[in-house]
């Protein structure tokens, strides 16, 4: 049992351990850092962030990301200057603008017309139901 | 009869939209930087240092930038073609050496040839980052003004030559021509 809690203990502090570098001095600009980094993608491996991704362009992005920071650029700033080179599929969550309107409002769309389509069809099932029986 | 169309017809068109994903290529990001002028840089060159490629060498005339690393399978496959590039036509090719050893590089090339009029060395991915690049081989087609035309991802083909690559060459030489005229 010792055992056991000894070995989940290591899984959890290495976990915490590798899950950002510390890059910065400054609890505010490490903050900042880490958010920035969990929102961009990794070119190479597209179904990861630069942060979860240990690709070689995901460690240029990160350090780029992490000068920027120390350079005194605003979030906003970097986000703009990766964009305007990779694109907006550098963005881990797309923005909504004119190209990705169906994106966002899909889900939406989808359940009002699932939910117009239940309506109506209970609501034909229903007044079958109040129609009398064939009297024949 | 209805009551069959309508989800006949959303079949056919989710059969139609899954289909065409199945032949476009994720990989492929396209680049927001064609029609942009190139982004300004300054690297050491990879034979003599201290000799720099820089952004003022593609101003005044066509040429093609290539992406390439020792450590890059695509690159070894290109390279044939990349050398009777430029050994039979005018449009130079440039290279940018990314991620790699200066000595392995270096080596490579006094090996199997080396096709690039200038090549700068960027082992940090710097420059590369600032041109969007996000991988290797990628190539890009330059116009004589320095503003990036076209941009190839992947290992180049001379199916790429014939159908994008020179097509694209013709075009912009034939814009030259008309700004000459005019």
């Amino acid at each position: 049992m010792r055992r056991v809690l000894v070995f989940l203990a290591c899984l959890f502090f290495s976990a915490a351990l590798f899950a950002a570098e510390m890059r910065f001095e400054n609890p505010q600009q490490q903050a900042r850092y880490e958010n920035l980094i969990n929102e961009l993608r990794c070119l190479v491996c597209q179904n990861q962030t630069i942060a979860d991704s240990n690709a070689d362009l995901a460690l240029d992005l990160r350090n780029k990301v992490a000068e920027q920071i120390a350079a005194g650029k605003t979030d906003a700033e970097i986000i703009e200057y990766l964009t305007a080179r990779y694109g907006d599929f550098v963005l881990y969550r797309p923005p909504l603008q004119a190209n990705t309107i169906l994106l966002w409002s899909g889900p939406l769309l989808l359940l009002i017309a699932g939910g117009l389509l239940l309506f109506f069809t209970l609501r034909r099932r229903a007044r079958l139901d109040d129609e009398p029986e064939n009297p024949l | 009869m209805w009551r069959f169309a309508i989800p006949l017809l959303v079949v056919i068109a989710l059969v139609a939209a899954f289909g065409r994903a199945l032949f476009l290529d994720p990989g492929k990001v396209p680049s927001p930087l064609i029609g942009e002028p190139v982004p300004e840089f300054s690297l050491p060159g990879l034979y003599e240092p201290e000799k720099n490629f820089s952004s003022d060498d593609l101003k005044g005339h066509i040429s093609l930038v290539n992406v390439f690393g020792t450590w890059c399978p695509g690159c070894h496959e290109e390279h044939d073609l990349l050398m009777a590039w430029s050994q039979s036509q005018d449009v130079p090719i440039y290279g940018f050496n990314l991620r790699d050893e200066r000595d392995a590089a270096i080596n490579w090339l006094n090996r199997d040839g080396n096709p690039y009029a200038k090549i700068g060395f960027d082992p940090g991915g710097e420059t590369s980052i600032d041109w969007g690049i996000y991988g290797a081989p990628e190539t890009f087609l330059i116009d004589a003004e320095g503003r990036i035309r076209l941009k190839h991802i992947g290992p180049m083909t001379e199916a790429v030559l014939r159908e994008k690559i020179i097509p694209a060459i013709e075009m912009l030489q034939a814009e030259m021509l008309r700004e000459e005229q005019s």
